[in-house]
């Protein structure tokens, strides 16, 4: 079968390496005093067409699968960006279709003509200048936009604002919360990081102590949110497309990102008319084989519910009893406390004050 | 069709016609591999870069396919792929990732850098300039062996057993300094390394050269101001070469202080493969600011060229002048200048202050004013002229179209708020290869069926030409326009696919469309070698001048031998770009034609300029000298 295949292909390419040097041959032998370019024509009428197909083309698609390309916006800077986002799409559509039509037309308008001479048009410095100063005053504007845009998107989160550590690793993403007692994170060391500490969890520190682990991306809604990025082996990027959020996960160096959710998942189920729908983190740096696969769910809860799903989550060391080995002695029993555990049933406790 | 040889009245005088070396006798061996002939080694360059652009072609075909045709069995690559197919027939996700980085590297360094810049500064400078050759000969072989050398250890790197070079070709380190992170940064990475360190040898060796060249050879009367835009464009790309290069190679040494002598320049608190390793204190994003310190002039490297053959091209097929003369060296100055302020703006949302970010959006976005002025004056320079469509002008009318296209879409890229979206999403990916890939692609391709008369002394067949256009232009937009709308709905790059998400589950069909548009655009290039294969054996005798140009290199003969000129080199009177004079009887003067020859065109400046033209020139070599 591959044989007759390939016994096709050879056969093809030598009818059409045959019909070429034909062509060749009888061009040569006719020796042909032809018009002077004779493709000139068909070329700058294909240009026409190409530039009247093209347009069309793009505006049609543009417009009519409008609502499959944009994705929904769920954050008050993302409504910001994604404005900023459509005025530049306004202003450069506008100059890219004038430039377009120009180009080709003038291909068209002064393709070769025996009897027509060139313009001598070497240079005009009216026009230069103008289309020198009109770009730069258009693009200061949308600069001007932007930058204010992003001065608002970077300054320093409120003091108020919520915040969830999130780690990324080939190739899974963690998340980390505070705890309701503190809501302070405790202190991490990459050293101490072990199969079970995947947080590197420093519990000499007593902020660490009612932390805990989170496999979804848990956000209250209209509350603003303070990310706190790290990497533990290579980089990644946490990406939340209906935030509008990206920033880069980078080992050895902490990044943050500072963003107000505006829509629960359920509103933005019945925003969109899917009832499956779900919000989802990705990562957007390349970080090896699995990198396409490292999603982390996302679910904006009303604060409410925020705070009932905060109190229902055991800490992470809790989850780890073993651990309070490395708690230092006299900060054990506020360790406990805090981390949720029963005091009296204390097997671990024991064992220590034998040694 | 009117043609001119060595043109016979000429102030210079040509009784000394045998005087000159190019009775050159070398055997095989200097003659066609260590050559020292800049035109031997432009081919060199060409033939390597194009053997390379195949290569860069095929492997984002088969990257494509894992795009196009999810669910594809491709069982029958085994013989080609082996290992690297996952037993149900797919390519293997660590692979998929080689690939796409060993067709960037492929591509950015090895076709649009070497095969571009290095085709054309060869073959070109000396021609244009009025030289013999290049200022050294010797350092302009070696610049082609470093190439070649370093091509070796690239194209070995493809076969090894853990696969080449996978992270990506911007090459971020921790993912490239760890091997227990991906198999390409073991022996891969190591070879990509030498391999560039060789590539950038090379580079700096070729580019001390054509600054040389074009300070130090000029031909009599062969003032800045009358260079063509190809020259000025090589020129402003060595420097930028100069200038950036090392700082690449500096990263990447430092990158292979890290990977084998336990340095800690980029790794810190790194925790992998069940080990904390002991390196603390170094910073993956200084490695990024090192990558773009060069990275980004590279865009320039590749671009810039290409602009220039471009505006030759145009100027040439429109049979006008180029419109603005100074504008054009202008922008491209302040391009190449510029082009070294900008380069954080690849990092606005890698944890870098966000106070430079706003810098560099500023500087970003300031960049675009000279490339728009490039656009309206490629467009003015077609206005009222009387456009030749040879298949070089429309693969110059294609590369214009390209970087409009490509170009505006930088004004979202550029603008940090919009980019934090944008960021490593399929719109970057649009956007760079049809500013950057497709439309310096472009410039080569026209350059080749632009001197490919001169290179060869025969014409490539037309029609072929314009079949290889049509596909690869409609080609390359259905490749590239489709990803802007797959970008602006969130697909982040380097994804080997999308169905693990809900957000990124739509658009298979775009995708679909995509990977055919790619087969077909390669395959259009198997056209066009054919053809450059063909032609160079078969086709047909050119004339000294086929295209009735004005530049230099056209006043050889047929075939310019070692030296270029049989006779003395021309004295140039004029600027490249008299085409269409009012009063002229010819629709273009040559460089070389004195302005004492043509009074019936003359200006009223340049009759005054008669007077400075003495016998041979010597007036005019007093004033040039003070340039």
């Amino acid at each position: 079968m591959n044989m007759i295949i390939g016994l096709g292909v050879v056969l093809v390419i030598g009818i059409l390496f045959m019909i070429f040097r034909i062509g060749n041959l009888v061009e040569v032998a006719k020796d042909k005093k032809e018009e002077e370019h004779p493709w000139n024509n068909i070329n700058a009428i294909l240009f026409m067409l190409f530039m009247v197909v093209g347009l069309i083309g793009f505006f049609w698609y543009s417009y009519k699968h409008m609502g499959t390309y944009e994705p929904p916006v769920a954050s008050i800077h993302g409504e910001v960006t994604d404005n900023l986002f459509w005025i530049t799409m306004w202003v450069t559509v506008v100059a890219f279709t004038i430039i377009f039509i120009a180009m080709f037309w003038f291909t068209y308008a002064y393709r070769y003509k025996k009897d027509r001479k060139a313009a001598f048009f070497a240079d005009n410095h009216y026009l230069e200048i103008t289309w020198t100063i009109v770009p730069a005053i258009v693009l200061a504007l949308l600069i001007f936009k932007g930058l204010r845009a992003w001065n608002d998107i970077t300054s320093p989160a409120s003091k108020e604002a919520v915040v969830i550590e999130v780690i990324g690793q080939q190739f899974a993403w963690t998340a980390r919360y505070p705890g309701v007692k503190d809501k302070e994170l405790g202190h991490h060391n990459y050293k101490l990081i072990d199969a079970s500490n995947e947080f590197g969890l420093d519990l000499t520190d007593k902020n660490s102590y009612d932390d805990f682990k989170s496999l979804t991306l848990h956000l209250p809604k209209g509350k603003e949110v303070l990310l706190k990025i790290r990497a533990k082996d290579v980089l990644h990027s946490v990406y939340l497309p209906h935030f509008r959020v990206k920033m880069d996960a980078v080992p050895g160096v902490a990044t943050h990102f500072k963003f107000t959710p505006t829509k629960t998942t359920e509103e933005m189920r019945a925003e969109t008319g899917n009832p499956n729908f779900n919000y989802e983190m990705a990562c957007a740096e390349v970080c090896g084989k699995g990198h396409f696969s490292m999603r982390f769910p996302v679910i904006v809860d009303e604060p409410e519910d925020y705070e009932k799903w905060m109190a229902s989550q055991d800490s992470w060391l809790k989850q780890n009893p073993d651990y309070l080995k490395y708690v230092p002695a006299n900060l054990k029993e506020a360790a406990m406390i805090k981390a949720g555990m029963p005091l009296n049933n204390a097997p671990v406790q024991t064992t220590v004050t034998l040694k | 069709m009117a043609t001119i040889d060595i043109h016979p009245h000429s102030a210079v005088d040509h009784h000394d016609e045998h005087d000159h070396g190019h009775e050159h006798h070398g055997n095989f061996w200097t003659t066609y591999v260590f050559s020292e002939d800049h035109k031997v080694i432009a081919k060199q360059f060409l033939i390597t870069g194009m053997a390379w652009a195949l290569i860069g072609g095929i492997l984002s075909v088969l990257f494509r396919l894992q795009l196009g045709f999810p669910d594809a069995n491709l069982s029958w690559l085994k013989p080609i792929l082996g290992g690297w197919l996952t037993p149900e027939g797919k390519i293997d996700p660590e692979f998929y990732l080689a690939l796409v980085t060993m067709h960037g590297t492929i591509m950015v360094f090895f076709v649009l850098t070497a095969g571009l810049s290095g085709t054309f500064s060869n073959f070109l400078i000396p021609l244009q300039v009025g030289a013999r050759d290049m200022a050294s000969g010797f350092m302009n072989m070696l610049s082609y062996w470093f190439f070649f050398a370093s091509s070796a250890v690239m194209f070995t790197s493809l076969f090894i057993s853990t696969g080449p070079a996978a992270g990506g070709w911007v090459i971020y380190p921790p993912l490239s300094a760890l091997p227990q992170a991906i198999s390409g940064s073991g022996l891969g990475m190591t070879l990509w390394l030498v391999s560039m360190a060789l590539f950038i040898v090379s580079s700096l060796l070729g580019s001390i050269n054509y600054i040389t060249t074009i300070i130090n050879l000029r031909t009599v009367g062969m003032s800045f101001t009358k260079l063509p835009l190809t020259i000025w464009a090589f020129f402003l790309t060595a420097v930028i070469g100069i200038l950036s290069f090392p700082v690449l190679f500096g990263a990447a040494l430092l990158l292979i202080f890290d990977r084998s002598f336990g340095t800690s320049f980029y790794l810190s608190d790194i925790y992998i493969g069940g080990e904390a390793l002991p390196n603390q204190g170094g910073s993956p994003i200084l490695f990024q600011h090192l990558f773009w310190f060069l990275g980004h002039p590279e865009v320039y490297i590749v671009l810039l060229p290409a602009l220039g053959i471009t505006s030759e091209i145009i100027a040439t097929n429109s049979r006008k002048p180029i419109f603005g003369y100074k504008a054009m060296v202008g922008s491209m100055l302040f391009i190449a200048i510029l082009s070294f302020v900008v380069w954080a703006h690849h990092m606005f949302v890698t944890g870098m202050n966000p106070f430079l970010g706003s810098i560099f959006t500023l500087l970003t976005l300031i960049i675009a004013v000279p490339s728009a002025v490039k656009i309206f004056n490629y467009v003015t320079t077609m206005w009222k002229g009387n456009i030749i469509f040879t298949p070089a002008m429309l693969f110059s009318i294609g590369l214009v179209s390209f970087f409009l296209t490509g170009g505006i879409t930088g004004v979202f890229l550029g603008n940090s708020a919009i980019d934090i979206q944008l960021h490593d999403t399929y719109f970057v990916v649009a956007h760079f290869h049809l500013v950057m890939g497709s439309a310096s692609f472009f410039g080569m391709v026209a350059g080749i069926y632009h001197w490919f008369p001169k290179m060869f002394g025969r014409m490539l067949n037309e029609k072929l030409g314009y079949i290889h256009f049509w596909v690869t232009f409609v080609g390359v937009y259905l490749v590239f326009f489709p990803m802007h709308y797959i970008g602006i709905a969130g697909f982040p790059r380097r994804y080997y696919s999308w169905t693990n998400f809900e957000t990124f589950s739509g658009f298979a069909d775009l995708n679909f469309l995509v990977t055919v548009a790619a087969i077909v655009t390669l395959a259009a290039q198997l056209l066009f070698v054919f053809n450059f294969i063909y032609s160079i054996f078969r086709g047909r005798m050119a004339s000294a001048n086929p295209w009735n140009s004005t530049t230099l290199e056209w006043t050889t003969p047929r075939l310019p031998q070692h030296g270029n000129w049989p006779g003395e080199i021309p004295t140039v009177y004029r600027w490249p770009y008299d085409y269409s004079k009012p009063g002229a009887k010819d629709d273009y003067i040559p460089q070389h034609i004195p302005y004492s020859e043509t009074p019936e065109s003359n200006l009223p400046h340049e009759n005054e300029l008669i007077k400075l033209e003495g016998v041979g020139g010597s007036a005019i070599v007093v004033e040039e000298k003070k340039h």
